[in-house]
C-alpha cells in the first residue's frame, strides 16, 4: 500500500465531501446515511442513492406527463409525485432537491402550472447535478479502497 | 451470523415505498433487530396471521389455518399508505385480542399535531417524523422489552389456546413434524413460522410437541420483502 497516495486520496475525498455539504448539495441526513453502511452492508449508500435517482427519473417523467396539457393538468398526481420526491430526498440528505420540492409543493397547492413547470425543470437539473457529484465521490471511495486505504469518516458540525 | 439470543427482537416494518422500506430495514438491522418488511397494511395483518374477511374488512378473525407463527415484538408503520393507512392498521392491531399487546410505532414525513395525537390516543407508542434516524430507534427497545416480559407471564393461557387448535395443525403439517429432529425446539406457548426470503408466501407452522427445552431455532437476519 502506498501510504502517500492513500493519504492524498483520503484528503481529496474529505475536501470533496465537505465542499458538497458547504455548497448545500448535501445535509446532515447524508451523514446519517453513511452511518448505516458497514462491513455487512458496504454498498448501502450507493444502493440507496441509486434507488433515489431512479425514483427521481421516473417521478419527474410522470409529473411531466401530468403537466403537459395546459387545459388538463392532474395536480393530484403532481402533488403525489412531489410528496414522494420530497420524502426520499429528505431521507437521503439531498438538500437542494428537497428545497426545490418545497417550492414545487407550493406551486402545486395553488395549481400554478407555470410555476410547476419551472420547478419540474429545476428538480430535474438538481438531481442530475447531485448524481454527477456523488458519482465522483463514489469513484474517489473506490480509488481509496483499491489503493488499500480506508474511507475517512467525515463528521460535519 | 452467530447465535440468535433470546433478546433479539423481530420488527415488522410496513411502508408502501420501496425506498423507505430499504431505509427502515437497514436502520433496524443496524440496531440489531430482525426485520420483516411488507408494503401494505393488509399484508402486515396477513403476516401476523389475521385473516381479513373479504366481505367485511372490519371483521378480523384469526385464521384457523394460519396462526401467529412469528413472534413480532414491534410493528413500525408509515402513516400515509394507499388503502389501509398506518392509523387503520394501528386500530386493527389494537382491536385484535391476539395482537393488541404488540407495540406499534407510526412514521410520517408530515408534522401534523392532530395526526400525532390521534395516533398516540389510539395506542401508538411513538410517532417518528421521517427521516427516521438511528437515534430514534433506541426509543424502541423499552417497548419491545415489555412484550418479552409480558409473554413470559401469559404463558399458561396461550398454552390452552394452542391445545385446542392442535389437531388441525397436525393434520396439515404432519410431514413437517416428522422431519423435525428432536433438537428443533420451540417455545411451548406459541407456534413459529419460518419465513424464507426465497419463497415469501410459504409458511410452515411447527408446534412443539416433544422437546422440553426452551431455546429457539436459529433464524438469523431473515428479511422478507413483500
Amino acid at each position: 500500500m502506498n501510504t502517500i497516495v492513500v493519504g492524498q486520496l483520503q484528503r481529496q475525498f474529505q475536501d470533496y465531501i465537505v465542499s458538497l455539504y458547504q455548497q448545500g448539495y448535501l445535509d446532515n441526513q447524508f451523514t446519517e446515511l453513511r452511518k448505516l453502511q458497514d462491513e455487512g452492508s458496504p454498498d448501502f449508500v450507493a444502493e440507496v442513492v441509486s434507488l433515489f435517482f431512479d425514483d427521481c427519473a421516473k417521478v419527474i417523467n410522470d409529473m411531466s406527463t401530468s403537466l403537459e396539457r395546459p387545459d388538463h393538468v392532474d395536480f393530484k398526481q403532481v402533488d403525489s409525485g412531489v410528496h414522494q420526491l420530497k420524502g426520499s430526498s429528505s431521507s437521503v440528505g439531498a438538500r437542494r432537491v428537497k428545497n426545490v420540492c418545497i417550492a414545487f409543493k407550493e406551486c402545486c397547492d395553488v395549481q400554478n402550472r407555470e410555476g410547476c413547470l419551472r420547478c419540474l425543470q429545476q428538480v430535474d437539473y438538481e438531481y442530475k447535478m447531485l448524481k454527477t457529484k456523488l458519482q465522483d465521490l463514489f469513484n474517489l471511495e473506490q480509488q481509496i479502497l483499491q489503493a488499500g486505504g480506508t474511507i475517512p469518516q467525515v463528521s460535519m458540525n | 451470523m452467530g447465535m440468535e439470543t433470546e433478546s433479539q427482537f423481530h420488527v415488522l416494518a410496513v411502508d408502501d415505498s420501496l425506498f423507505d422500506r430499504k431505509m427502515i430495514e437497514r436502520l433496524l438491522q443496524k440496531s440489531s433487530c430482525q426485520v420483516t418488511t411488507v408494503d401494505s397494511g393488509s399484508k402486515a395483518l396477513e403476516f401476523l396471521g389475521l385473516r381479513v374477511d373479504d366481505e367485511d374488512p372490519n371483521v378480523l378473525s384469526t385464521s384457523p389455518h394460519i396462526h401467529q407463527e412469528v413472534e413480532i415484538n414491534l410493528i413500525i408503520t408509515d402513516y400515509c399508505m394507499p388503502g389501509m393507512t398506518g392509523y387503520d392498521l394501528l386500530k386493527k392491531v389494537k382491536e385484535s385480542a391476539a395482537f393488541k399487546s404488540i407495540p406499534v410505532v407510526i412514521m410520517s414525513s408530515e408534522n401534523v399535531p392532530a395526526r400525532i395525537s390521534r395516533c398516540l390516543e389510539e395506542g401508538a407508542e411513538e410517532f417518528f417524523l421521517k427521516p427516521v434516524k438511528l437515534a430514534d430507534l433506541t426509543k424502541l427497545k423499552p417497548h419491545m422489552m415489555k412484550t418479552k416480559l409480558k409473554k413470559e407471564s401469559e404463558k399458561p393461557a396461550k398454552e390452552e389456546e394452542s391445545e385446542v387448535s392442535k389437531p388441525e395443525i397436525e393434520e396439515e403439517e404432519e410431514a413437517v413434524i416428522e422431519i423435525l429432529p428432536l433438537h428443533q425446539e420451540l417455545e411451548s406457548e406459541q407456534l413459529e413460522t419460518m419465513v424464507s426470503s426465497s419463497s415469501s408466501n410459504k409458511r410452515k407452522a411447527m408446534e412443539e410437541v416433544i422437546s422440553t427445552d426452551r431455546s429457539r431455532p436459529k433464524y438469523n437476519d431473515i428479511t422478507t420483502s413483500v
